[in-house]
């Protein structure tokens, strides 16, 4: 098997970021909404659609700008089609879809209904990074860090697949926790094997200080 | 005019803007403000909500939508209540 490195990995929960361990951005009080807005602007990115995306592709966009930050493009070192995006989590676009059947009720919002599937946040990361490779996405019940590895082993074992965004975007009422990382076939300076143990240690240690901890 | 403007601000959650920064002949598609076909959808849905006018003919849709000012004009052309 051909050996990969998860490069980089990145944290949003808590409504803190974290990017390699360290804590970036928090925002304790407000809503999640509040939350969302202002790490969009922590970013000063100009992209005009984040004010459209649920909270699923909120979150999902700010990993992705989080994660790959202070880097050149991936579409700058790879082909857009050789780079994946393999994501889970465990409400799906739940989330959404009672905020959609609530307003159903009164004003059903067509820009609410196209957020009513899980991968769309899948394809908002693609849309923003200009990414055009094998896009997947799963439900379980909790993080499973040995589908995770199995199934970016699988995806990058292809010829065609050159890196992989992968991790768990997941989000439901207020309660939000994401872990997105960089998969690629040559190490980092900071790589780290591409193995579920490992997958699962960043998963769980996701605090920059102990302080953070909720 | 204005409350139209902030109406579509709302509905379409152009956050970043604000009633004077859209043009009453700025073209709403493409190279203007760049919305898009769903957001297209939801300025259907706010002049059947808000102001009870529906578009009957598809086909006008895209002179209807053209500007502010355009779609404020088929409302007064076309409200019944």
């Amino acid at each position: 098997m051909v050996p990969i490195f998860i490069n980089l990995y990145c944290r949003i929960q808590n409504r803190a970021l974290s990017r390699q361990g360290r804590i970036v951005y928090k925002k304790k009080e407000g809503s999640l909404d509040d939350f969302l807005d202002a790490a969009f602007e922590f970013f000063a990115v100009n992209y005009p659609k984040f004010h459209k995306m649920d909270h699923l592709s909120k979150l999902g966009f700010l990993a992705s700008e989080l994660l790959m930050r202070d880097m050149p493009p991936l579409v700058e070192r790879y082909a857009a089609e050789h780079v994946a995006v393999v994501l889970a989590n465990a409400h799906a676009s739940q989330d959404t879809d009672l905020r959609y059947l609530e307003s159903a009720k009164t004003k059903p919002s067509p820009a609410l209904f196209v957020y009513t599937l899980p991968n769309i946040v899948a394809g908002e990361i693609c849309i923003r990074h200009g990414l055009k490779g094998e896009i997947a996405f799963f439900v379980s019940p909790d993080f499973d860090a040995h589908q995770m590895s199995d199934y970016v082993n699988l995806v990058m074992a292809s010829e065609k697949t050159k890196a992989c965004v992968a991790g768990w975007v997941e989000v439901m009422g207020d309660h939000h926790d994401v872990f997105l990382y960089l998969a690629e076939k040559q190490r980092g300076s900071n790589g780290l094997e591409h193995t579920a143990g490992q997958l699962q240690k960043l998963y769980q240690s996701n605090y920059g200080t102990i302080d953070d901890r909720p | 005019m204005t409350d139209l403007k902030k109406q579509i601000i709302e509905v379409l959650n152009l956050k970043h803007l604000k009633p004077e920064d859209i043009g009453d002949d700025q073209p709403l598609f493409v190279e203007g403000l760049g919305l898009d076909s769903i957001d297209a959808l939801e300025l259907i849905v706010l002049l059947q909500q808000q102001y009870n006018v529906k578009i009957i003919n598809p086909q006008e849709g895209p002179r209807i939508f053209r500007s502010v000012k355009s779609i404020a004009e088929y409302v007064q052309a076309h409200q019944t209540v």
